[in-house]
């Protein structure tokens, strides 16, 4: 399994140690609970293709639009070098991996999101990734299942970043319209202008325990709250008592409850 | 770098105060002074175009910034006293409170019926309070969500005014769902079958603005700025500085010139000289005429047609490269 990398990457090891309660797990242990941690149950961050492999059918997915990569349009100070050092990190183009893949047998078009990819942030790539992730599925007839990990729009690509917003959004009314549906999880984090957009109006949203969810980042609504925070504010257990999701899932249910949903919502091509 | 409107337009203010009160004495000066009083007015006219021209012919990113914000700017209400009449403003979300930060409702634009959404912004303390300094709640958002099913539903062509730093990001809005109301707004935008013009008129800020800039057409003022973090939170961003704004206002490339450049917006409509706020009646025709001609434009098409411009118009916004690297 390409899980990603361990929570630490110098720890090479058979242990590991939890990001959260500092225990010493064994590597072999924790990478067949998905990352999970067995002692507190931390969810620990996958990559793009730990994802994948974690959730849909064995060898069953299929990779499109690889080759988009993104361009410096703005010419933003330090733009080049910070995608070139993530490209040479990730072995990837963009946060996002987006394709087809079998979910218990049915067809799915989908995108995961890789956080450790400049924070998942969506630029012109994800965004036209994430578009055709819900093209495919309107125009093919299959469920949409698509995975967040990112922290908002990417800065570096201005105006044509926040554009992606609209363009990703309207690309779930096509989905609408097609009557397949769209499942978005929220993963740690899931924030900003992917969270106002596409994200927000999928037509059920799970989210993985503890994850980080919100709107501003958590400086910016601090310093203008004029109400006091609750200690869960801007968790998937806070969006959920809010009214804003449907579930938290623990990882290891994930699949089962994918393949429960698409089964019944809208059963795709097999 | 100055930090606000104010302090960079200050040579400007100067002289206009002087103009004043020379116009002021003219009206009370003895005959054989007259001649005297009109030549320093005519001076003080002369040396005030001349300081417009040095400040306005070259506006940097960050001077747009700063005119964009500035207080005497025309807001949404201002336009649309100017160009429609027969306005009458429709509130609530019908579902949690009031917001006053957007305002809409229907109003005549040349003898027809249009529906019209913008964000308000305040000029003095209680307003901008009252305003919430047009940063709208998820029931704002909501109301525009309301407002726009209406236009569907009545055939009215739709008209938004951009104007807002940002959604509000504390923590009421985030637990009612800021984000969703965004989304959900920009969703309804797409789903309509009648004309959707959006102007920014002011401050583009981030997913506050485009949550009700989602037209077929987008048009900008020539000073107006649009984007998707503000330069103060970029600046802290990138160098820890927010008092580097100037910097980043210029990295982002925020001006209506840069977007038309990018394709992401059909028209940068001109303002009046020294600009919106030097002569609001000149600024609100001009924007008055845009409307009019896209909407005359759009009326071409037909239901279908105009949901399939405006998905057409969006799908192609971005720039990436598609051949795979080696
Ligand atoms: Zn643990």
């Amino acid at each position: 399994m390409r899980l990603g990398k361990a929570p630490r990457a110098e720890e090479t090891g058979a242990f590991v140690q939890c990001q959260n309660c500092r225990k010493t797990l064994f590597r072999k242990e924790f990478e067949e609970a998905l990352l999970v941690c067995p002692s507190c149950g931390h969810h620990h961050r996958l990559s793009g293709m730990g994802r994948i492999d974690a959730t849909f059918d064995p060898d069953s997915f299929h990779e499109i639009d690889r080759e988009l990569s993104s361009l410096d349009p703005l010419e933003f100070p330090e733009y080049r070098e910070k995608l070139e050092g993530a490209m040479k990190k990730t072995g990837m183009n963009d946060p996002i991996v987006s394709g087809t893949a079998q979910l218990e047998g049915i067809l799915v078009s989908v995108a995961v999101s890789d956080f450790s990819f400049m924070g998942g942030s969506m630029g012109s790539v994800a965004g036209e990734k994430i578009t055709r992730t819900l093209e495919r599925a309107a125009s093919g007839g299959m469920p949409a299942i698509i995975f967040c990990a990112t922290g908002g729009a990417r800065m570096q690509e201005g105006l044509l970043s926040l554009m992606q917003m609209a363009k990703t959004t309207a690309a779930v009314q096509r989905c609408r319209e097609a009557g397949v549906p769209f499942i978005c999880i929220f993963t740690d984090p899931t924030m900003a202008g992917v969270l106002a957009s596409y994200a927000s109006v999928a037509d059920v949203i799970i989210a993985e325990p503890k994850a980080l969810v919100g709107f501003a980042g958590a400086r910016v609504s601090k310093q203008a709250q004029v109400v006091k925070a609750p200690d869960d504010f801007q968790t998937a257990e806070f969006v959920l008592k809010s009214g804003m999701i449907d579930r938290i899932v623990p990882r290891r249910e994930m699949r089962s409850t994918l393949a429960r949903l698409v089964r019944m919502l809208g059963g795709g091509m097999t | 770098m100055a930090k606000s409107w104010k302090e960079w337009e200050r040579p400007l203010l100067e002289l206009e105060d002087l103009l004043a009160k020379a116009r002021a004495a003219l009206k009370t000066a003895e005959p054989e002074e007259m001649a005297q009083a009109e030549q320093k007015i005519a001076d003080f006219e002369r040396r005030r175009d001349n300081v417009v021209e040095v400040l306005y012919s070259r506006l940097g990113p960050w001077e747009k910034v700063l005119v964009a914000r500035a207080e005497p700017r025309p807001y949404a209400l201002d336009y649309i006293a100017a160009m429609f009449t027969d306005f009458i403003e429709l509130d609530g979300d019908r579902r949690f409170g009031a917001d006053h930060a957007i305002v809409g409702g229907p109003a005549m634009l040349s003898g027809r019926g249009v529906m019209v959404v913008g964000q308000q912004k305040g000029r003095n303390i209680q307003e901008r309070q009252f305003r919430n300094f047009a940063m709208a709640k998820p029931e704002g958002y909501r109301k525009a969500i309301r407002l726009f099913e209406m236009a569907d539903r009545f055939k009215l062509p739709v008209i938004t005014l951009v104007d807002t730093p940002a959604a509000d990001p504390g923590v009421e809005s985030e637990s009612r769902g800021i984000s969703e109301a965004i989304a959900a707004s920009i969703m309804k935008m797409f789903e309509l079958r009648v004309p959707i013009v959006s102007v920014v008129i002011g401050e583009g800020g981030s997913g506050g603005a485009i949550g009700i800039a989602a037209g077929n057409r987008v048009l900008m003022q020539e000073h107006a700025v649009y984007s998707v973090i503000p330069p103060e939170g970029c600046a802290a961003i990138l160098w820890r500085m927010p008092e580097k704004g100037a910097q980043a206002a210029a990295a982002l490339k925020l001006t209506a010139q840069s977007a038309h450049e990018f394709g992401l917006i059909h028209e940068i409509l001109p303002e009046p000289f020294g600009g919106a706020h030097r002569d609001p009646a000149a600024a609100a025709a001009i924007v008055k005429d845009g409307i009019e001609r896209h909407l005359a434009d759009l009326s071409k098409l037909s239901e279908s047609e105009l949901r399939e411009d405006r998905y057409g118009f969006y799908r192609k916004m971005g720039r990436f490269n598609e051949v795979s690297r080696v």
